[in-house]
């Protein structure tokens, strides 16, 4: 099957005074058209800054690419000049933002903020780029869009926002969508709506979706296929359905436990011990090993990521 | 729409209302200008001719009422001690003033963006370290000795400017860096911490995520909404230069309106300190005006509150 990303090997640091901080070490993963990804793992494991390599957007000057290969689409993204990755950033691979509340500029009208990205990326101008606007927002399902692209964000609702940035990504046709914890900023009704119109983009562009989340429990109901990343590391990756009734790395099966979920019998959820580790001082061998219930003295050497049946990847000794 | 302009005409006309009871008692307060005017050995009788001749022996409600009549027709009466209508004085003195504080102002405020935008967008490298540099120093070294130094350099060792004296744009150059400085420093550093809020800001993550040239996400995006503490101080800054500054007016010898305010404060000049002060009050009102429909234009949010 072709691929529409091929992650390989990925390494972003960032050289900071107290050291190197491997934010992404060392991740490989892929991702076919029209296929949902659901990126899992704590705060500061590294899957923000994985979505911001992909889109070259890396903090600088701390943080930098130091290895690996993006290929998106058959070219490596880390080959291309900024210029060339102008026109993949929001053309090609769109980011959907955290919280739509903050992430439209206050200073200008809908219809300025919407027209100039199709502007840029679809070569609109005059008559046409103006019906193209009217007719993306009621795509979304904005009522009296010409009125609606006068407006200014912030006599817009939560809601709309929504809608509006939803409309942005759907102009640009993009083949790649990125939702970087899109909803948790976000209360649980908006929530919702949010998630049905990111399935809806989806589905409508044919795209590939990289949902970043926490939540286990959307995961499920947005994704194919889901990778838990713990310190910069891919530690597990399965289809949706086996993690949940066959987790491998302790990790994820202690993620599991944290998490309630829909429609099961609430056993008691219980916290995974001790701290998220220090990026810049991580043990040797498995970044885990230190709140690892089951570690073994084998775990001082990092475990490769073993291939199991049914697309199953796990990086622990112990999986079998 | 026009009701918010009514209110604030109308907030306008009360400050300026307000002022004029505080800058017709003050100089009235502070002491009797019949002893200034008058040498110490004048007799008694002669004191309380001119007191009588000057107005001020009638009651003060009087004295107030002449007064406020007089300013809202445009005369503010005449000099007790240059004998010259006060409207004159400050027509003949504020010219000076206007042109230097036009020249700084557009020396210091584009400038100071510019430092501030630089500072911002290569933190921590060396144009923020050149752009703080030169805030540090503008803000720490007294202007009286900026002033000095300048002249000693460029027009005593140099020879290249003139030192003193209002004339062709020669004579503007030494005024204008020793006037700007100070506001230099404030936009500078200002535009660097208000750019530097904005670029954290989610929008303009999402604005790079979707390919939008740096240029624009700097320029068009980031610089818009930084901008208004920006434009406040820019008011304020207009403001102290149209008012004049004594200490730069001195070291240049510039025929300003700082030196007359300062002379007419010395000789206790109270019908010129009042035409003054209030002059000076219209031109900060205006600027606070003229700032807020700034406001309205750069950001949506102010606009009909």
């Amino acid at each position: 099957m072709d691929k529409l990303l091929v992650v390989e090997d990925l390494k972003t640091h960032f050289f900071i005074r107290r050291g190197v901080i491997k934010a992404v070490d060392g991740v490989t993963f892929s991702l076919g058209r029209g296929e949902s990804l659901g990126l899992v793992g704590e705060s500061g494991s590294g899957k923000s800054m994985m979505c911001l390599s992909i889109l070259r957007l890396v903090p600088q000057p701390a943080g930098r690419i130091v290895g690996g290969s993006i290929r998106f689409e058959g070219d490596n993204l880390l080959d291309k000049t900024e210029r060339e990755m102008r026109y993949i950033r929001g053309g090609k691979i769109a980011l959907i933002p955290q919280d739509p509340m903050t992430s439209l500029d206050p200073t200008f009208s809908v219809w300025s903020q919407l027209s100039e990205r199709l502007r840029l990326h679809r070569g609109l101008s005059g008559k046409p780029l103006w019906d193209r606007s009217v007719e993306l927002l009621r795509q979304v399902r904005i009522p009296s869009p010409e009125e609606r692209l006068h407006a200014y964000p912030h006599q817009l609702s939560g809601g709309m926002r929504q809608r509006v940035i939803g409309a942005m990504a759907l102009g640009c046709e993009p083949s790649l969508l990125i939702a970087d914890e899109p909803t948790t900023a976000l209360d649980v009704t908006i929530q919702a709506q949010y998630l049905l119109l990111l399935r809806e983009m989806r589905d409508r562009l044919g795209a590939g979706l990289i949902f970043v989340t926490h939540d286990l429990g959307i995961v499920e109901c947005m994704c194919d296929r889901v990778a838990v990343m713990y310190a910069g590391k891919i530690v597990e990756e399965a289809p949706v359905t086996s993690i949940f009734a066959d987790a491998r790395h302790p990790y994820t099966r202690a993620l599991l436990k944290s998490v309630p979920r829909l429609g099961e019998r609430s056993e008691r959820l219980t916290a995974i011990e001790g701290q998220p580790p220090d990026l810049a001082r991580l043990p040797t061998g498995c970044a885990f090993r230190p709140r690892c219930p089951i570690r073994v003295g084998l775990c001082e050497e990092y475990p490769p990521l073993a291939q199991f049946e049914g697309g199953h990847r796990a990086a622990c000794w112990l999986a079998k | 729409m026009a009701r918010y302009y009514s209110k604030r005409l109308g907030i306008v006309l009360i400050t300026l209302f307000l002022l004029s009871i505080v800058v017709f008692v003050l100089p009235r307060v502070a002491g009797d200008p019949v002893y200034l005017l008058l040498p110490s050995d004048a007799s008694e009788e002669d004191r309380q001719e001119l007191r009588e001749e000057l107005g001020l022996t009638k009651s003060l409600p009087e004295q107030y009422w002449i007064f406020l009549k007089g300013a809202v027709q445009g005369d503010f009466g005449e000099s007790v001690y240059i004998r010259q209508p006060v409207t004159e004085l400050i027509a003949d003195r504020f010219p000076a003033t206007l042109k230097l504080a036009a020249a700084t102002f557009v020396f210091a405020l584009p400038l100071g963006i510019l430092l501030g935008i630089l500072a911002a967008i290569r933190k921590n490298r060396w144009p923020d370290l050149l752009a703080r540099s030169v805030a540090v120093a503008g803000q720490s070294l007294p202007n009286f000795w900026i002033g000095i130094m300048l002249i000693l350099l460029f027009s005593v060792t140099w020879e290249l400017l003139p030192t003193s004296g209002i004339g062709g744009p020669d004579h503007y150059v030494l005024p204008v860096i020793t006037l700007g400085w100070v506001g230099l420093a404030g936009v500078t550093r200002l535009t660097r911490s208000s750019m530097l809020e904005v670029l954290g800001s989610d929008y303009i993550t999402f604005l790079r995520a979707s390919g939008i040239p740096e240029k624009s996400v700097v320029l068009k995006h980031a610089l818009r909404n930084a901008a208004i503490p920006v434009v406040t101080m820019a008011a304020i800054m207009f403001g102290y230069l149209l008012t004049g500054s004594i200490v730069v007016e001195s070291v240049f010898a510039w025929p300003g309106m700082g030196r007359l305010a300062y002379e007419s404060v010395a000789r206790a000049d109270f019908p010129l300190i009042q035409g003054i002060v209030l002059f000076y009050g219209v031109i900060f009102i205006s600027l606070n005006l003229l700032a807020d429909l700034f406001y309205s234009w750069i950001d949506p949010r102010i606009r009909y509150q």
